[in-house]
């Protein structure tokens, strides 16, 4: 069954158009990836889906629900959580109170507690009383990537959460996203590295400019296709 | 020697006043960088209505004062709600003319409602009070109460921001409201809130304001530079560095006094203007923003 579904999805930056009626759906349990370089409309549309862009409410259809336009704080509340593009820790908050602040409009049982986030990164148990912008940036992702399992949430939106970190981080972190997919919860990963993109997701949407220009499982689709679709021509 | 002590202890005490003057104004703004520009003449409507309830039902000035607190947090919820909320944005300069316009709408309308005449809050027979410190000092009671009603204030906003989870929620949104948003914190709601608690220590500060001296509608503007002055000086983001700040302006203004009455103000505002040129970031900066 489906758990998002984006319907001629777009969405404008004053007279910009930055989506072009983006149809995308994800399955219950499933794992999409969202690839395109720079300025194809991949932050946007999780701004959209966020809430952060207005958008009128058909266009986005959650849980059987139409979403769209609805606050922010209000979507999260339903079970969308988004780890950041940046990270975006809160600089004033220790890395335990982050991760606490994850679940203030969210409170169900599930998976992921406070325990389970630190078994899943036993270092942030270690530096639990620092202030978030003194780790590493690797622990920062991780930090950003607990404090939005702490809600529980039934989709995780995961931007560009490779950006600017060491492979062998990079590694930690996509193994990380294994054990959370096993929890049961549907994951969203918005990527510009597409060879990361292709290992970890069940299928694929390709953006360019504001516009779908490619979709499936990875298995089907070659490198030609991919590369066309990435770069355009 | 007798005579710096008691300045001393004088200029400390009366710190504690310009503590509460300034303690609402700096959570504000510490939370949604809202200037209130009306923030003094909310402290002369707290005073008035602790005074209405004292003189116009007849309670005792404490019952009073809890009422005007409960009466101010929810002036502080509606006001923000309903008008401050929708002029926050990437620009300071709307709220700035919103407090502006408001603070000229409160001290006439203050002087419709409660005329020019000064007033005076009376402690009854506390007012006149004093402790004996031996050695001829005396400290005066109602100071006193100022004092730990500042500390008490300053405690409890300590023990909300850094032990609740509507503390973080305060804190999260103080340093990203977007990013706050995600984590199911409505931003209009932890405005109005800051906006209400900030108006209930408006209240307390309202109550020795107006004991300490009389007060009028229109004397607002003159206290807000004392919470101005208090807030900069002490550092934006810890309500002990605010603290701190008032008794440097309260120490400053007792000091002047001793030299001249003509001094008391401008030593203060003396005082100001060297730590501003020294430590721009104030004496008790919390993190570079």
């Amino acid at each position: 069954m489906s758990l998002l579904t984006t319907h001629a999805l777009t969405a404008y930056y004053g007279d910009f158009q930055a989506l072009y009626g983006i149809d995308a759906h994800i399955d219950e349990g499933e794992t999409i990836a969202i690839v395109g370089a720079n300025g194809a409309g991949k932050s946007t549309l999780m701004a959209a889906i966020t809430g952060r862009r207005r958008t009128p409410s058909e266009m986005i259809v959650f849980d059987g629900r139409a979403i769209g336009g609805m606050r922010p704080a209000d979507i999260m509340g339903r079970g969308i959580a988004l780890v950041p593009e940046g990270r975006q820790l809160f600089p004033s908050l220790t890395v335990e109170e982050n991760l606490m602040v994850g679940n203030y409009g969210r409170k169900v049982r599930g998976p992921w507690s406070l325990e389970r986030v630190y078994a899943l990164f036993p270092i942030l148990k270690e530096r639990r009383e620092q202030a978030s912008t003194s780790l590493s940036g690797g622990q920062q992702q991780m930090v950003a990537l607990g404090r939005a399992l702490m809600s529980n949430p039934k989709l995780l939106l995961c931007d560009e959460i490779s950006l600017g970190l060491a492979p062998a981080v990079i590694k930690d972190i996509y193994r990380a996203i294994e054990d959370i997919r096993r929890e049961g919860a549907s994951v969203v990963i918005v990527e510009q590295n597409i060879n990361q993109a292709l290992t970890v997701s069940d299928r694929i949407y390709c953006l360019l400019e504001g516009r779908v220009t490619l979709t499936g499982r990875p298995n089907d689709l070659s490198a030609d296709q991919i590369s066309r679709a990435y770069f355009g021509g | 020697m007798m005579i710096v002590i008691d300045t001393l202890i004088q200029g400390i005490l009366l710190g504690g006043l310009y503590a509460l003057f300034a303690t609402g104004l700096s959570l504000i703004f510490g939370i949604m960088r809202l200037v209130n520009l009306a923030h003094g003449d909310f402290m002369i409507l707290g005073a008035f209505a602790v005074l209405i309830g004292v003189d116009a039902i007849g309670l005792p000035i404490l019952l009073s004062a809890v009422l005007a607190a409960i009466f101010m947090f929810i002036v502080g919820y509606v006001l923000q709600n309903v008008l401050l909320n929708r002029t926050l944005g990437k620009d300071i300069l709307p709220p700035l003319l919103v407090t502006f316009g408001l603070s000229i709408i409160l001290q006439n309308g203050m002087l419709e409602a409660f005329s020019a005449d000064t007033q005076r809050l009376n402690f009854g027979g506390l007012s006149e009070a004093s402790l004996p410190l031996g050695g001829g000092l005396a400290v005066g009671v109602v100071p006193l109460m100022t004092f730990g009603s500042a500390i008490l204030v300053i405690l409890f906003l300590n023990w909300l921001f850094y032990r609740t989870e509507t503390g973080r929620a305060f804190r999260a949104t103080s340093d990203n409201p977007e990013i706050a948003q995600l984590m199911g914190i409505d931003n209009n709601r932890i405005f109005s809130l800051a906006m209400a608690l900030a108006l209930v220590v408006v209240a307390i500060a309202g109550l020795y304001l107006g004991a300490r001296a009389t007060f009028d509608p229109l004397i607002g503007p003159s206290r807000l530079i004392f919470a101005f002055e208090a807030v900069i000086i002490g550092g934006l983001g810890s309500f002990w560095g605010t603290l701190i700040g008032g008794i440097v302006l309260g120490l400053a203004q007792t000091v002047g006094a001793q030299i001249s009455p003509e001094w008391q103000t401008l030593s203060g505002h003396i005082i100001f203007l060297i730590v501003l040129v020294l430590r721009p970031r104030g004496l008790f900066p919390r993190h570079v923003d």
